[in-house]
């Protein structure tokens, strides 16, 4: 029988929109870390946007074709089995997307009748497993795994994981998670928490896991989303947390950009630092700064990482 | 925990009355306080089915109004008014011009998705928030929202070229509200960001401004959802009788444009 961990070793890369742009350093510090941990990452050929948080807004259905088309592709070009996206966006539409076509005949009837006119496969449910990269590593590594490769550690780095809310959120679309011990959970996620841990980092008691950044208005309704970041960093600080790690590009951008605004708009000012989880990993696994990319983030990181003596 | 309520009496339909005798009781003062008699005549009993005709709308009339919805509403804590409950059942009832009350901040849901993952009737309160913006749009008694434009620029670009290059999006979208780019945070988090790019990077970004990204092989794709999102548009017009609200208003408006057209 494979094991995830077999399965896992060599799996499709669908990095997204986002991660050729804006959050370039995660689609940087996620192959990286890959590298370090000998995981194969294959992208996907031609692969188009999954819809993002606004294109089921113009149609649902529309969304949902276009993360089976990057699914298709996987499965019927690239004969893979596994499809991991390291965007919560990007895995969120992708797990909705098979959980309508496994359950809605109107959308399977949609989608089948736009990629016959696109002229590529039709995507079946079950033909492709979409993962996030914390599964990806979780499983294809583990804990133990990820210790016994580790070239530095954390340090004890005062860390509050933030998961946003397209990881968890509806848990329907999850039926992997909330299964027991080594399963992920929808309300209280762990699994950043649990690889920032094994490398060495201490997890704050962070209240916010799982709260909304604002992301899906960040620049449509600023104001809201610059109070519900400044919330979430202020109780991070609170909670003693030196850096907030992400997992989501979305998410991540939000945070820097709305605590630049709260600063300058609204003389509200924070110091949290804010970085990607593979940026931390890859810190830990031997990676330079560099090569995790922490000079393209907008929160500046490298003096105090260096300071910390984990840079 | 509470159900979040509304309450529909409001300060302006109480009446008091400084001196008021009735039968020879003095309940002149605070005693004489009432509510202003409403007989409701104007609902829209076709509301329900329009929402549910729009996408999201589906499952409205699952809900059976607990409250969870409101209760762990992200929107809800900053501003009370925001209340997905209370509008599911005024939807339900038929209540247009109660709704129109909120007109302004319904589009406000950021899609967190925790009313949906709280929703023990399957409702999906996030997927209505949307139908109603829309059919708040599409009935004509808003503007397009920010969020709807921005929705519509991105989406625009994705349909054309498979893929989105988030500099573009943002200028267009701030083009299309009339916001500047000439603000200080924005100018502040540029600089920030550019701080520590290495000069191979920079040129990178800078040329995928000019040059969007595009899905190699995307026109059949592209063909196919044009045509789709064609076929929906009319599908929703019909299902909120648009063309026969619009025909309407152009028999009413006939004469005087008649008129003016005669005058000059």
């Amino acid at each position: 029988m494979t094991t995830a961990k077999d399965k896992y070793q060599k799996v499709a890369y669908y990095p997204g929109c986002a991660l050729e742009g804006t959050a370039h350093a995660y689609n940087r510090s996620t192959q990286q870390v890959g590298k370090a941990l000998g995981l194969d990452l294959v992208e996907v050929k031609n692969w188009n946007c999954c819809g993002a948080m606004e294109v089921k807004n113009i149609d649902p259905k529309l969304q949902t074709y276009l993360s089976s088309r990057v699914m298709a592709i996987a499965a019927s070009e690239m004969k893979m089995d596994v499809v991991m996206a390291p965007c919560n966006g990007c895995y969120h539409n992708l797990k909705k997307a098979e959980y309508d076509l496994a359950h809605d005949p109107a959308s399977v009837e949609v989608v089948d009748r736009l990629s016959q006119k696109a002229g590529h496969a039709t995507y079946q449910a079950g033909q492709v497993e979409t993962i996030h990269a914390l599964d990806w590593i979780m499983h294809g590594i583990g804990e133990a795994g990820l210790k016994q490769r580790l070239k530095g550690s954390l340090q004890g780095l005062k860390v509050a994981n933030y998961y946003g809310c397209m990881y968890t959120r509806p848990r329907h679309i999850f039926p992997e998670k909330d299964k027991g011990p080594g399963t992920e959970s929808t309300s209280k996620p762990h699994f950043m928490d649990d690889l920032l841990g094994a490398a060495g980092a201490v997890n704050v008691e962070f209240p916010l896991k799982t709260a909304c950044c604002g992301g899906a208005h960040t620049l449509s309704d600023s104001d809201t989303s610059t109070k519900l970041v400044l919330n979430i960093l202020r109780t991070a600080e609170a909670a003693g947390a030196e850096v907030i790690a992400t997992e989501c590009p979305t998410c991540h951008s939000g945070l820097e950009m709305h605590q630049v605004r709260a600063e300058k708009k609204f003389n509200q000012p924070t110091k949290v630092k804010i970085l990607y989880f593979t940026q931390l990993l890859g810190l830990a696994l031997g990676l330079s700064p560099r090569q995790v990319g922490v000079h393209e983030n907008i929160s500046d990181s490298l003096g105090f990482l260096r300071e910390k003596g984990i840079a | 925990m509470p159900i979040h309520e509304q309450s529909l009496i409001r300060p302006e339909d109480l009446t008091t009355h400084e001196q008021l005798v009735i039968d020879g009781v003095d309940v002149s003062g605070h005693w004489s306080t009432f509510i202003t008699s409403r007989a409701v005549t104007d609902y829209n009993e076709a509301m329900q089915d329009e929402v549910a005709a729009l996408p999201g709308g589906e499952h409205i009339h699952r809900c059976w109004q607990c409250g969870s919805c409101t209760n762990s509403c992200t929107v809800n804590a900053l501003n009370p008014e925001f209340n997905p409950r209370h509008w599911i059942y005024l939807v339900r009832i038929g209540m247009e011009s109660e709704i129109l009350r909120d007109k302004d901040i319904i589009w406000q849901c950021v899609s967190c998705n925790k009313c949906t993952y709280a929703c023990p009737r399957d409702v999906v309160p996030e997927g209505v928030m949307k139908a109603l913006s829309h059919w708040l749009e599409l009935k004509g008694h808003v503007k397009p929202s920010p969020s709807m434009v921005f929705d519509e620029v991105f989406s625009e670009q994705v349909f054309r070229r498979g893929k989105i290059e988030e500099g573009r999006v943002m200028q267009r979208f701030f083009r299309r509200t009339g916001q500047s780019l000439n603000q200080p945070w924005l100018i502040e988090m540029m600089r920030r960001m550019l701080r520590h790019l290495p000069l191979g990077m920079l040129t990178k970004l800078g040329l995928a401004t000019l040059v969007a990204p595009s899905t190699s092989g995307w026109s059949g794709a592209r063909a196919a959802i044009e045509e789709y999102v064609h076929e929906q548009e009319h599908k929703r017009r019909r299902a909120l009788g648009l063309d026969a609200l619009i025909e309407a208003a152009k028999r009413d408006a006939g004469p005087a444009t008649a008129g003016e057209g005669a005058r000059s």
